[in-house]
């Protein structure tokens, strides 16, 4: 048996640059597919409006483990090989286009009708209206919610150890088999997540309070 | 596309799955009832208690919101036995689902508690309510309302992320997915209606959630 020293605390503790690269480029991917959802979902087409309500739902109301599974496997079907990272990737982005569209969604609804009103009637279009006048707006509102749905996104990339992407619960794990030292290992590694969510929240709090003065 | 789907083999195991279906169900109502318990009394020491009953159930709520619910899954398997509490996956998954959602409930509850008018509770002890009934009647049930929504999204939430005690292979929905396909190599096809089930159980616990709001929850029309 392998014993738990200096080597393996560094192998778990750099496997977290592969957590936050995943959580980059779920939080990229979601970004793109939440801003086109959430554009859909307050679309004038009701067409678009119900398109978007059913992926939301969809991607609400099913286990994001599954979801995982099934960006894994779906490539498949179609003769495509996924590696874990991809699987990994597409699914977590998909998730989060879906959760931040609906939460964006809300923030662009907050911005009041006037503004939407006032700036047709300067003789704006709705590209213009949504560039200039509404989504800036939008931003201010939207940061506390999106910040605690990153928190969210970060834990969540723990799950792609489960279809065998090596990031820091993986190889958590990976140490955890040859050395068996359960409680310090997933101890460090709970630790480590922390340091990474703790401020983030934090900040989101903070954001929240803040612009909960400034529009009282 | 030459993929031949072959989902005959997956609802042969029809009776794998109801099984895992039902536990999962099982699993989530008994840490949704658990955890209400923790959120209210944890709200309750939070708002009454002394300090360090205070700083204590602080630092749990934080810990518990920045961690992925995984690891805290192998924290109590894998990790209590190293203290001397040995648990069953079952045990430890249901352990794990409570503390977790309890963090998640406290904060809820909180809210829900905070919003309540102080005048409305005064009004309570000048009708001579006694503490008990000023607590359930004139703060629990508002506070409730209140957040009802929120707090039954969490429950729902807390159903779906159920499925990740599959990694400690505690008998749910998700563990019995993997032993049909590991089995038959139909990955896609058991996945698919798996996530199929998940879903129906999520519409099916908010029609649940909705039906006890409209029958307990419901406020008195307003005129």
């Amino acid at each position: 048996m392998r014993s738990f020293g200096t080597n393996e605390v560094w192998f778990i503790l750099l496997s977290v640059r592969w957590t936050l690269l995943l959580s980059a480029a779920a939080f990229a991917g979601g970004a793109v597919g939440g801003l086109l959802v959430a554009l859909m979902r307050t679309s004038r087409f009701a067409w678009l409006r119900w398109a978007a309500i059913g992926y939301i739902k969809l991607f609400q109301g099913t286990p994001l483990l599954m979801q995982l599974f099934l960006a894994f496997f779906v490539p498949g079907i179609f003769g495509i090989n996924v590696d874990p990272w991809g699987a990994a990737a597409i699914g977590l982005s998909l998730h989060a286009s879906a959760f931040l569209g609906e939460i964006w969604r809300g923030c662009i609804e907050v911005v009041p009708q006037g503004q939407w009103e006032a700036s047709s009637a300067l003789g704006l279009r709705y590209w213009r209206q949504m560039r200039h006048i509404v989504l800036p707006q939008a931003f201010r509102i939207a940061i506390p919610p999106t910040v605690g749905f990153l928190v969210q996104l970060i834990k969540a990339t723990s799950l792609a150890s489960i279809i065998g992407f090596v990031e820091i619960t993986r190889a958590a794990q990976v140490i955890n088999n040859a050395t068996f030292q359960p409680f310090t290992i997933f101890g460090l590694v709970a630790l480590t997540y922390f340091v990474i969510c703790w401020p983030l929240s934090l900040y989101g709090r903070r954001m929240e309070q803040k612009l909960a003065l400034a529009t009282r | 596309m030459n993929y031949v789907f072959e989902f005959s083999q997956v609802f042969a195991a029809w009776d794998e799955l109801l099984a895992g279906a039902l536990r999962t169900l099982w699993l989530s109502a008994i840490s949704m009832v658990l955890g209400l318990a923790v959120a209210v009394l944890g709200a309750l020491a939070k708002a009454n208690g002394p300090t360090w009953l205070r700083r204590i159930i602080d630092g749990y709520i934080e810990v518990i919101r920045n961690t992925p619910f995984l690891i805290q899954i192998f924290m109590v398997f894998f990790g209590l036995p190293a203290i001397g509490l040995r648990l069953e996956a079952d045990e430890a998954a249901l352990l794990a689902m409570v503390i977790n959602v309890g963090a998640y409930g406290i904060e809820i509850i909180r809210a829900g508690v905070e919003s309540i008018p102080k005048g409305q509770i005064e009004a309570g002890r000048a009708l001579g309510l006694r503490p008990l009934q000023i607590f359930r009647l004139v703060v629990l049930k508002p506070a409730l309302q209140a957040v009802y929504p929120s707090l039954t999204s969490q429950f729902i939430l807390l159903m779906l992320n159920s499925s990740v005690c599959s990694a400690i292979a505690a008998n749910e929905l998700t563990a019995a997915a993997n032993d049909i396909q590991a089995r038959n190599f139909r990955s896609f096809e058991v996945y698919f209606v798996v996530t199929a089930i998940y879903f129906a159980m999520s519409v099916m616990f908010w029609g649940i959630f909705t039906w006890i709001e409209r029958t307990f929850l419901a406020r008195p029309a307003s005129r």
